[in-house]
C-alpha cells in the first residue's frame, strides 16, 4: 500500500497540475494565434496523457487495496469515510471522459469546446485530489461518530467530511501539485534552453510553466504553517516527532537537522532557535509543547523517519520558494529568462524537488499518524488483512511500478527530444490557386 | 396480473436502490470496459490479410474511451466500501489472490496501451506493447470472471481462522466453476467488443472479419456458459436454485435467448450490424441479471445478505444524494463523450466527409490545364 501509494501521488500530482500548463499554453494560442504554444499544448497533452493513465491505473490498485491490506479499517470506516472517495468516483470519472475528448477531439470539435474540456480536465482534476486527501485527513482527524463498545454509531458521513484536518490539509496538498509540476516543467524548459534547444519553444513553455509555478511556490509556505499549527492542536505526538522534541516545556526551541536517539530520548547535531517552536506552533514564545517524553512509548510513532522526513520537505520547500523569489524578481525586471543562466541552473537543479517534497510530506504525515491508521481509534496493526505473506504481493507491485517509472520517463523522455525545429500547425492551410477555375463548378 | 409487481421486483429500501446502482455500474462496466478488454482480445488473435488494419481498427476504437469506461469499475469498488462494507471486506480478504493478479492485468493492459500509443518510435513500440496489452488483456477477464464465480458458489462467506492457507485463500477461488465463469467473462467481452467492431469497422473486408469473430465467439460464449452451468450443480447449487426460482426468473431467460437468438440471426445475415449489436449487449445485461436475480437477497450466497452488510441509513442516503448529483454531471459528459467518438452523423465524421469532397475539389482544379 505505502509503495503504491508512493508511486501514484506523483502522478495524482502530475495529473492534478498538468492540464492547468495544457490549457493555458492554448489559451495562449487561441488569443495570439502563436503556433509554438499550440505545439506545446499538444506536446504536455501527450505526456498528460502518459501520466493520467498510468495514474488511473495505479489508483485503481489503490481502491482495491484499501479492502485488500486494511479490511479492518473499511469494515469500520467505509460507512464514515467512503462518501468523499464516492464523490472522488464521479469527479475522476468526468476527468477521464473529458480528458479523452481533449486528448483525442483536436479535430473534432470547436476551438472554445475543446479549450473548455481542458478547464473541465483541470478542475476535476483538482477536485478528486481535494476529497481523496478530505478522506485522509479525517484519520488524522475523525470526526462524525461515536465509539460504543468497539462499534461507530451515530454516524454522519458530512461531519466527518468537514473534519478540522481538511481545510489545511487540502490546501497544502493542492498547493504542493501546483508548485512541484509547475517548477518541475520549468526545469525541464530550462534544461532545454541552457542546451541551446529551440529558443522560442522552450522560453514560451518556461513563462508558462513558471506561472503556475511560482505563485503556489510562494504560498506553500504559509498553508505549510496552518498545517503544522493544526497538527500542535490535534496531534501532539506527531509534532513532537516532527520536530524530534522530548521535553514538555515553555520556550521550546525549534530545532533543524539533528538525529533523534529514540533510545536515549534525546536529539542530537541540531541548530536550536530557543522558543520558536512554541511561537511557530502556538503563537507565543512561552506556550508548551508536549514532548514525546510525555506520550507512552506505544503510542509515540517512529521518531527519526518522520523528523528527518518533516525536515526534507521543509528544506526543499523553503529552497523552491527561494528559487521562485528569485525568478519572480526576474520576471518583473523585464529580463530576458534564456540569458539568466545561473537561474536556469537553478530551476533545473529543482527539478525533482517538489516531488522529493511531496513524498516527504507524505511520509511525515503517515509515519507521524502510527500506530494509529486512525488518530485515537483504530492502530495500523488491528487493520491489516488476516492473510500470511504480504511480502509477496508488496515485492510484485514494487516490481512492477519501478518498471512503470522507468518506462514512463523513457517514454516522456523521448517526446520530449522530437521537438521540431520549426513547429508547424495541424492542418496545412490551402493556398488558392492564383486564378480561381471559374468553370470548376 | 394486478399484484405482479410487488411479486417479482424487490421492496425499495436504501440497502436496495445503492445495491441496484452498483448493479447498474457493474453491468456498464461490462458492457463498455469489458468490451475494451475484448479489443484487447483481438489484438492478440489478429489474423489474416488485414492484420494490421483489425489493429487500427482496434487502436482507434479503445483509445479515447478506455479511461472513461475503466472507472465505471472503480465506482463499483468505492460504492461497494461504502454502501456494503461488511461484504467487501469479506470479498477483499478471501479473494485477496486473484484480485492482486487482476489489478496487475489492469496496470499493465492500461499502461501499455498507452506507451503504444505515445511511444515516439512506433515502429517498435507496435511489438514491444502490443504483447503486454494483447496478454494482459486475455488475462485479466478471466480472473475477473474468477472472482465473480467465488463470490456465486458462496465460498467467499466462509470465516478464514482456522483453515489452511491453501484451503482458504486458493481453494476458495480456484474450482471448476470459477474456471468456467473466468472463461465465460472472456469469451462475453470478446463477443462484445467484435459485435461493436462490426458496426465500427470500415469497409467490407474488415467488416467480414469482426462478424466471422463475433459469430466465433458467440458459439463460445454458448460454450463456456454451458459449461459454467454444468459446473454450478457441483460448485454453486444455490445459483442453480436460484436462477429457476420464480416465473419472473424464467421470463427473463425466455428474453436473454430471445436477444442472443437476434444478435446470432443478424449475424448469419450479415445485417444489419446495429441490431445485432443492440441485441448482443441486450443479451449480456439478460445474463447478469439472471445473476444478480440467483443471488437476491444475498450480496455472498448464504452468509451475507444486502440488508446485513449495509452501512447505517444515514451513509446510504448520503451516497445515494452524491449519485444523483454526480449522475447530473455524469450523463451529459458521457453522452458527449460518445456522441463526438461514436455518434452515427457524429462531428468527426461530418468533417471526414468535408475533408473528402474538399481533397475531391483540389485533385480536379490540380488536374485543370
Amino acid at each position: 500500500m505505502a509503495m503504491s501509494l508512493a508511486f501514484h501521488i506523483v502522478f495524482a500530482v502530475i495529473g492534478i497540475a498538468m492540464p492547468v500548463l495544457m490549457i493555458l499554453a492554448e489559451r495562449r494560442w487561441l488569443r495570439t494565434g502563436d503556433p509554438v504554444a499550440l505545439e506545446l499544448a499538444k506536446r504536455w497533452a501527450k505526456g498528460t496523457a502518459v501520466l493520467f493513465a498510468v495514474g488511473a491505473v495505479s489508483g485503481t490498485v489503490l481502491s482495491f487495496e484499501l479492502g485488500l491490506l486494511w479490511p479492518g479499517f473499511m469494515e469500520w470506516a467505509g460507512p464514515i469515510i467512503g462518501m468523499p472517495f464516492s464523490l472522488e468516483g464521479f469527479a475522476f470519472f468526468t476527468e477521464a471522459i473529458f480528458l479523452g475528448i481533449y486528448l483525442y477531439g483536436w479535430d473534432r470539435i470547436s476551438r472554445r469546446a475543446h479549450l473548455w474540456s481542458g478547464v473541465a480536465v483541470a478542475v476535476s482534476g483538482a477536485v478528486s485530489g481535494i476529497f481523496v486527501v478530505i478522506a485522509n485527513a479525517w484519520m488524522n482527524a475523525p470526526t462524525g461518530f461515536r465509539v460504543v463498545d468497539g462499534q461507530a454509531v451515530d454516524i454522519d458521513p458530512l461531519a466527518a467530511m468537514a473534519t478540522p484536518a481538511a481545510f489545511s490539509q487540502t490546501l497544502h496538498m493542492t498547493l504542493a501539485a501546483y508548485a512541484a509540476t509547475g517548477l518541475a516543467a520549468a526545469g525541464v524548459h530550462a534544461w532545454f534552453l541552457l542546451r541551446g534547444k529551440d529558443r522560442t519553444f522552450h522560453t514560451v513553455a518556461l513563462r508558462i510553466a513558471l506561472m503556475v509555478g511560482i505563485p503556489a511556490a510562494l504560498v506553500q509556505p504559509v498553508s505549510g504553517h496552518l498545517s503544522a499549527q493544526f497538527v500542535a492542536r490535534h496531534q501532539p505526538a506527531k509534532l513532537a516527532a516532527m520536530e524530534a522534541h522530548w521535553e514538555t516545556q515553555p520556550h521550546a526551541p525549534l530545532r533543524i537537522g539533528g538525529w533523534p536517539d529514540e533510545a536515549r530520548e534525546t536529539t542530537r547535531w541540531s541548530i536550536e532557535l530557543p522558543g520558536m517552536l512554541s511561537f511557530l506552533a502556538f503563537d507565543r514564545t512561552d506556550a508548551v509543547v508536549t514532548g514525546l517524553r510525555d506520550i507512552p512509548r506505544d503510542e509515540r510513532p517512529p521518531v527519526a523517519v518522520t523528523h528527518v522526513a518533516f525536515q526534507v520537505m521543509v528544506a526543499l520547500g523553503t529552497m523552491m520558494a527561494a528559487v521562485s523569489v528569485w525568478a519572480l524578481v526576474t520576471v518583473l525586471r523585464r529580463r530576458e529568462l534564456v540569458r539568466e543562466r545561473w537561474l536556469l541552473r537553478a530551476l533545473v537543479v529543482m527539478t525533482p524537488a517538489g516531488f522529493i517534497a511531496v513524498e516527504a510530506g507524505w511520509v511525515t504525515t503517515e509515519v507521524g499518524r502510527q500506530p494509529w491508521i486512525i488518530h485515537g481509534v483504530m492502530k495500523t496493526a488491528d487493520a491489516v488483512t488476516p492473510m500470511p505473506g504480504l511480502a509477496v504481493p508488496f515485492a510484485l507491485f514494487t516490481a512492477l511500478y519501478v518498471l512503470l517509472a522507468i518506462v514512463t520517463t523513457i517514454i516522456l523522455g523521448r517526446q520530449m527530444l522530437v521537438v521540431p525545429k520549426t513547429p508547424t500547425t495541424t492542418r496545412p492551410v490551402p493556398t488558392p490557386p492564383a486564378t480561381l477555375p471559374v468553370a470548376a463548378d | 396480473m394486478p399484484h405482479l409487481l410487488p411479486d417479482v421486483l424487490p421492496p425499495l429500501t436504501l440497502a436496495n436502490a445503492l445495491a441496484a446502482l452498483v448493479i447498474v455500474s457493474l453491468t456498464l462496466y461490462v458492457l463498455f470496459g469489458g468490451a475494451d478488454f475484448g479489443g484487447g482480445v483481438w489484438d492478440w488473435l489478429a489474423s489474416g490479410p488485414r492484420r494490421r488494419q483489425q489493429r487500427t481498427l482496434i487502436t482507434d476504437a479503445i483509445g479515447p474511451i478506455w479511461e472513461a469506461n475503466h472507472v465505471w469499475l472503480i465506482l463499483v469498488v468505492v460504492l461497494l466500501f461504502t454502501g456494503f462494507p461488511r461484504a467487501y471486506a469479506a470479498v477483499s480478504v478471501v479473494l485477496h489472490i486473484p484480485l492482486t493478479l487482476m489489478l496487475v492485468g489492469i496496470v499493465l493492459r492500461g499502461s501499455a496501451f498507452t506507451f503504444r500509443t505515445y511511444d515516439t518510435r512506433r515502429a517498435s513500440a507496435g511489438r514491444r506493447w502490443g504483447r503486454p496489452f494483447a496478454m494482459a488483456s486475455v488475462v485479466t477477464p478471466v480472473l475477473l470472471g474468477m472472482c465473480v464465480g467465488a463470490i456465486a458458489s458462496g465460498e467467499v462467506g466462509r470465516p478464514v481462522t482456522g483453515r489452511s492457507f491453501a484451503d482458504a485463500y486458493l481453494w476458495s477461488w480456484l474450482s471448476p466453476f470459477t474456471v468456467a465463469c473466468g472463461l465465460l467473462s472472456l469469451s462475453v467481452f470478446a463477443y462484445l467488443a467484435a459485435l461493436y467492431l462490426w458496426v465500427e469497422a470500415k469497409g467490407p473486408g474488415l467488416r467480414a472479419d469482426f462478424r466471422q469473430r463475433a459469430a466465433w465467439s458467440a458459439a463460445a460464449v454458448f460454450a463456456t456458459g454451458a459449461t459454467a452451468l454444468a459446473t454450478a450443480w457441483y460448485d454453486a447449487p444455490k445459483i442453480i436454485a436460484g436462477l429457476v426460482s420464480s416465473r419472473w426468473a424464467i421470463a427473463l431467460h425466455v428474453a436473454t435467448g430471445a436477444c442472443a437468438l437476434t444478435a446470432i440471426w443478424t449475424l448469419w445475415r450479415g445485417r444489419p450490424a446495429r441490431l445485432g449489436r443492440i441485441a448482443g449487449a441486450a443479451q449480456v445485461v439478460g445474463m447478469l441479471f439472471g445473476w444478480y436475480a440467483s443471488m437476491y437477497p444475498y450480496v455472498i450466497p448464504d452468509t451475507l445478505t444486502i440488508e446485513a452488510s449495509a452501512a447505517p441509513d444515514v451513509t446510504l442516503r448520503l451516497v445515494l444524494g452524491a449519485c444523483a448529483v454526480g449522475t447530473v454531471v455524469l450523463l451529459p459528459s458521457l453522452w458527449y463523450l460518445l456522441r463526438i467518438f461514436k455518434g452515427a452523423g457524429s462531428a468527426f465524421e461530418r468533417l471526414e466527409k468535408a475533408t473528402g469532397e474538399y481533397e475531391a475539389v483540389r485533385t480536379s482544379i490540380a488536374e485543370l490545364p
